[in-house]
């Protein structure tokens, strides 16, 4: 605990140091490239495909940011970061960012040289049935066996669910993941849980992926956003506003396809401003008028990046990040 | 046959009667019997070694061959019991040099080949001495270039070098660059003065005292808060140089074994020829302590290779990364097992041919079994 501290100590101070001359923006545009930090292999949030590019929800913020500042979705550079690598890489300034599944803690927001910009995708703990079984909610799980990982917050969530719902679960404790998954696969429990995003992945490496439901239940908050260092304000604005743009293109019915077409045509108010046809959107944090449809035409909006890397190739839900207007509590501020 | 008699005894000599030729000591039978079979703990052991591997050579094949999928995507393979070899096709680009970008692939590919030369004259034992020696030291040069790109090619980010092109570049400089500054570590803390026999055992004892993911740590998460940010060394540099240093801290306690065991007599005649202390640790002492310390210094080289695979936890996506990455993309969830055999195969291929050059030295020179 006091190494952790210290560690963190340390990274404050490198980066309040460091902040009193980053201008992150300025360096971003003199280099031509932005230094994305993503994880090392999450499916469907970052991960090199066959052809050495990486692809994922968590890459295209980095493109989608890349394309506001510098115009070109491809002008990134990405940096795989370990878990304990992810918040100092980007206080010591070695990525200017970093979009890789983490959750949005008070601890990291304020005490370890980070700020946290906006949320990209509400994950939380879910449970995935056989469909089979008639579940169609976490609370029917009474007296059912559940596969867990050990020694996880996973474990504790699920304790902690068991006994506010007034339920028994027998939980069935392995050492790692890929244990627990085969085991319920192999009909060692009745239900699986972990991180809702994973046991899409999961599902999809079963044989037969229409057998298995995930429930729409979870027991945890897990908001995970992109965090930019602490102390540039105008680099964690055009972190968060580029995020709220691609939501509000999705809002506005803006996507990859029409983009130009809106640009030229729409009379919709709303529109004209994000795609910077009216008003300076742009100017408020320092990039080019069109910033936005520079985004939206290279990687769509949030809408189109969920569904190419979630929906399409882990057959994940929208759930909880469908718009606040069609039940989810993805709600982006105006644009104006 | 001639007979020989004697007069004082009329006994004659009568021979034996010629035994039969020798039971050939050749053909399945008898190789059984003198392999496998001279004794009761050796029949034993054998029946238990072939008892086991009638129970998962069958199961082996079984999965590596007969019920393995080998033309399809991923939704044929996991119809199939069997190992998915499509995906190992895939996915060997990215295995080979992970995110580089494909369009430039012929540039680590030449680099390859001319590390695969390379090998193979210094195997078939064609190219020697001060050749050998440069050789090998141009070549990380010439394929950081390649790779990296200089005098008009595009330049390449180190970012994006990965797969096993990484994992050999890691170990190959770590080797190169290890090796002499063992030496100089091992002669400082053997022959030094105090002051530097001090600063050598202080490096080589404090880097020894800790693992190396420690120093992979240290490097990589560390050192960038403790620099300026005008100073920032890139992630790779800094590993590269984490691995130099922990290598040459175990080479120079290899080397100063092999110095130890140099008698004084060679050190003494050498100086009653005339011949400077200087040129008599570097031309006398020195060679022959490390043909003494050959087989440890090969077990490093092995060890470092194998080490490499720890870079995964700072972030680098040598060949291991990379199969943990390919067996987690969307299109091919489910083949971590096929990955890990591959990575396990490859591995053991590099490191077996390293271990066997290493007994083909050992056997060279005046010490070894031929010349």
């Amino acid at each position: 605990m006091k190494n952790v501290s210290l560690i963190s100590a340390i990274a404050l101070v490198a980066a309040t140091a460091g902040s009193a001359q980053a201008q992150t923006l300025e360096k971003v545009i003199s280099e031509g490239v932005l230094a994305c930090g993503v994880s090392e292999g999450v499916p469907g949030f970052s991960n090199p495909n066959s052809e050495g590019v990486w692809e994922g929800l968590d890459v295209d913020i980095c493109r989608a940011v890349a394309a506001a500042v510098l115009g070109d979705s491809d002008a990134v550079r990405f940096s795989p970061l370990t878990s304990s690598q992810k918040i100092l890489a980007v206080s010591s300034g070695q990525v200017d960012m970093t979009s890789r599944t983490t959750t949005w803690t008070m601890k990291r927001d304020s005490s370890e040289g980070v700020d946290f910009t906006q949320v990209v995708f509400y994950d939380g703990q879910g449970f995935m049935v056989r469909a089979e079984s008639g579940i169609t909610d976490a609370n029917q799980l009474d007296s059912a066996t559940v596969c867990v990982t050990t020694g996880t917050t996973t474990e504790l969530n699920l304790a902690d669910f068991a006994r506010a719902q007034n339920i028994t679960i027998e939980p069935v404790v392995f050492e790692g993941k890929r244990e627990a998954v085969a085991a319920y696969e192999s009909g060692r429990c009745d239900a699986l849980t972990t991180d809702a995003s994973q046991l899409g992945a999961f599902r999809t490496s079963f044989i037969d992926p229409e057998a298995h439901t995930i429930l729409d239940t979870l027991i945890s908050k897990e908001p995970l956003a992109p965090l930019v260092a602490h102390g540039d304000n105008q680099w964690k604005d055009i972190v968060t506003w580029t995020i709220f743009g691609l939501i509000s293109a999705e809002e506005l019915g803006i996507t990859s396809e029409n983009v130009e077409d809106l640009a030229a045509n729409s009379d919709n108010p709303d529109v004209q401003r994000l795609l910077g046809v009216s008003g300076d959107t742009g100017g408020f944090i320092g990039l080019e008028g069109t910033w936005m449809k520079d985004v939206i035409a290279s990687v769509g909006n949030y809408g189109e990046i969920f569904d190419r890397n979630l929906t399409q190739t882990l057959g994940l839900e929208r759930g909880l990040n469908a718009q606040w207007n069609d039940g989810g509590i993805l709600y982006a501020m105006p644009i104006r | 046959m001639t007979q020989i008699t004697s007069e004082a005894d009329t006994k004659t000599f009568e021979p034996l009667a010629a035994r039969g030729a020798p039971t050939r000591q050749i053909g399945p039978l008898n190789w059984l019997r003198k392999n496998l079979f001279s004794g009761w703990l050796n029949s034993l052991t054998s029946l238990v070694l072939i008892g086991v591997l009638l129970w998962v050579l069958p199961v082996m094949i079984n999965w590596l061959f007969l019920d393995a999928v080998f033309r399809g995507n991923g939704e044929v393979c996991r119809q199939s019991a069997g190992a998915c070899w499509p995906f190992i096709y895939e996915k060997i680009p990215v295995l080979m040099v992970g995110v580089y970008p494909q369009e430039l692939i012929w540039r680590p590919a030449v680099a390859g080949v001319a590390l695969l030369a390379l090998v193979y004259l210094t195997f078939s034992d064609r190219i020697r001495g001060f050749v050998l020696i440069s050789a090998w030291l141009a070549l990380p040069l010439f394929a950081l270039v390649m790779i990296g790109g200089a005098f008009g090619m595009t330049e390449v980010n180190q970012s994006l070098w990965g797969g096993l092109m990484l994992s050999i570049l890691l170990a190959l400089v770590g080797v190169i660059v290890s090796i002499p500054l063992g030496v100089m570590l091992a002669l400082g803390r053997f022959y030094g003065s105090p002051l530097v026999k001090a600063l050598c055992i202080g490096f080589i004892e404090l880097i020894r005292g800790v693992p190396l993911i420690t120093i992979l740590f240290m490097v990589s998460v560390m050192m960038p808060l403790f620099l300026p940010p005008e100073m920032i060394i890139n992630n790779l540099m800094r590993i590269q140089i984490g691995m130099i240093f922990f290598s040459a801290a175990y080479m120079a306690e290899v080397i100063r074994g092999g110095l130890q065991a140099i008698p004084k007599g060679q050190t003494e005649a050498s100086l009653a020829l005339g011949v400077s202390p200087n040129r008599t640790i570097l031309f006398v002492i020195v060679p022959q302590a490390l043909r003494h310390v050959l087989p440890p210094l090969i077990g490093r080289c092995i060890a470092l290779f194998k080490d490499t695979s720890l870079v995964i936890i700072v972030g680098l996506l040598d060949f291991l990364g990379m199969i943990k990455g390919a067996a987690l993309d969307p299109d091919w969830l489910g083949f971590q097992t096929e990955a890990y055999f591959f990575a396990a195969f490859v591995y053991w291929l590099i490191c077996y041919s390293l271990s066997r050059y290493g007994r083909a030295l050992e056997n060279r020179g005046p010490n070894g079994a031929k010349r």
